[in-house]
């Protein structure tokens, strides 16, 4: 079972693949030519496991911001992580020993799969998703450090490869319609963060579009959620 | 390069920034204690906000006001939507119209 469990999880993380190593690759030629050798590249990729954010970082470093700076900088830049553990409650949990680890690891690409994807039962569950996360990460480590070595002196035009990512939300956000009668949420996702990114600039739209689809959310509870006409607010957590 | 010391504080408080935010939710809710249902409603309706949101995220940094007017997005993107309605194969969708990106951005649009 383990073994189909791992062979499961390497074929829904081939996209990744492809996406990790272009985007990780374009991080390590960017974090080498600011003076920093492919040590920084591992460092980094291990403890941040991050895209926007490690490309952001490169430019906090080469020019020596501020400790403050750095922290509020990547605090909104990563926002967008703060939603994704919300559906992963009940999913990582139990997990035990390995749950820390997923948590750490949860990438927007992760989180997609993790969330969309339907397992058949004869998969472990929780050790599919953690063998994702390792995956994906092997694969951005081996992206930002061949970068970081290979510096511009890559053997081929890799421009536009990254588009990966792209595709891959694309392609879950169609199999996320297809696979629901209720299309009010994703509606409200792509409208408001459109609004949001007209109104306030691709640096700063993310923590407006995450409040205003919280909001949003909320306000159309009842119609949303079958549940909420019941009594009880609150429900044991088992 | 600026100097080793300070360079190794800056990855240390990106790296604990990121994993607070990453960790907030399951520390704020841990395993075996009361959730309010409103948590789990959210929990449940926001995957299809947040890929809606992701989608757009993607596009951010595309400007339709100057050449090439956002056109190779737009067209690989609609090449794999389409792909994806047809044959539904995440790796034909994705790979396919990876390739096609790629042309349109060395080859047509250049």
């Amino acid at each position: 079972m383990t073994k189909r469990t791992l062979k499961r999880a390497f074929k829904d993380s081939l996209p990744i693949l492809a996406g990790y190593l272009a985007l990780g690759m374009g991080f390590g030629v960017m974090l080498q030519s600011k003076g920093y050798s492919f040590w920084w590249a591992i460092l980094m990729s291990c403890t941040m496991f991050a895209g926007s954010g490690q490309y952001a970082g490169v430019d906090f470093l080469a020019t020596g911001a501020s400790v403050l700076t750095t922290a509020v900088m990547t605090f909104i830049i990563n926002a967008r992580h703060f939603f994704y553990g919300f559906s992963l409650l009940d999913k990582y949990k139990g997990a035990g020993i390995l749950k820390p680890y997923m948590i750490f690891g949860l990438t927007d690409e992760t989180y997609s799969l993790v969330c969309s994807t339907e397992l058949p039962d004869d998969i472990h569950h929780k050790r599919y998703y953690f063998f994702l996360t390792a995956l994906n990460h092997s694969y951005w480590i081996t992206g930002c450090t061949l970068g970081a070595v290979l510096g511009e002196f890559l053997p081929f035009s890799s421009k536009g490869i990254d588009f990966a990512m792209t595709a891959l939300f694309v392609v879950i956000m169609v199999e996320q319609w297809m696979n629901t009668k209720e299309h009010l949420p994703a509606l409200l996702g792509i409208g408001t963060t459109v609004v949001c990114l007209m109104i306030f600039g691709a640096d700063m739209f993310i923590i407006p579009s995450m409040v205003l689809i919280a909001a949003e959310l909320l306000l159309f509870r009842k119609k949303l959620d079958p549940e909420s006409k019941q009594n009880s607010e609150v429900t044991a957590d088992d | 390069m600026i100097d080793v010391g300070h360079s190794l504080i800056l990855v240390g408080v990106m790296a604990v920034v990121i994993a607070f935010l990453r960790f907030s939710p399951f520390l704020a809710f841990p395993e075996g204690r009361k959730r309010p249902k409103v948590i789990t409603y959210l929990g449940s309706v926001l995957p299809y906000a947040v890929i809606g949101m992701l989608v757009v995220y993607c596009f951010k940094n595309v400007s339709v006001l100057k050449y090439p007017w956002g056109l190779p997005e737009l067209i690989a993107a609609l090449w794999v939507l389409g792909m994806h309605v047809w044959r539904r194969n995440t790796l034909i969708s994705v790979f396919s119209g990876v390739a096609l990106y790629m042309v349109l951005v060395q080859l047509v649009f250049v």
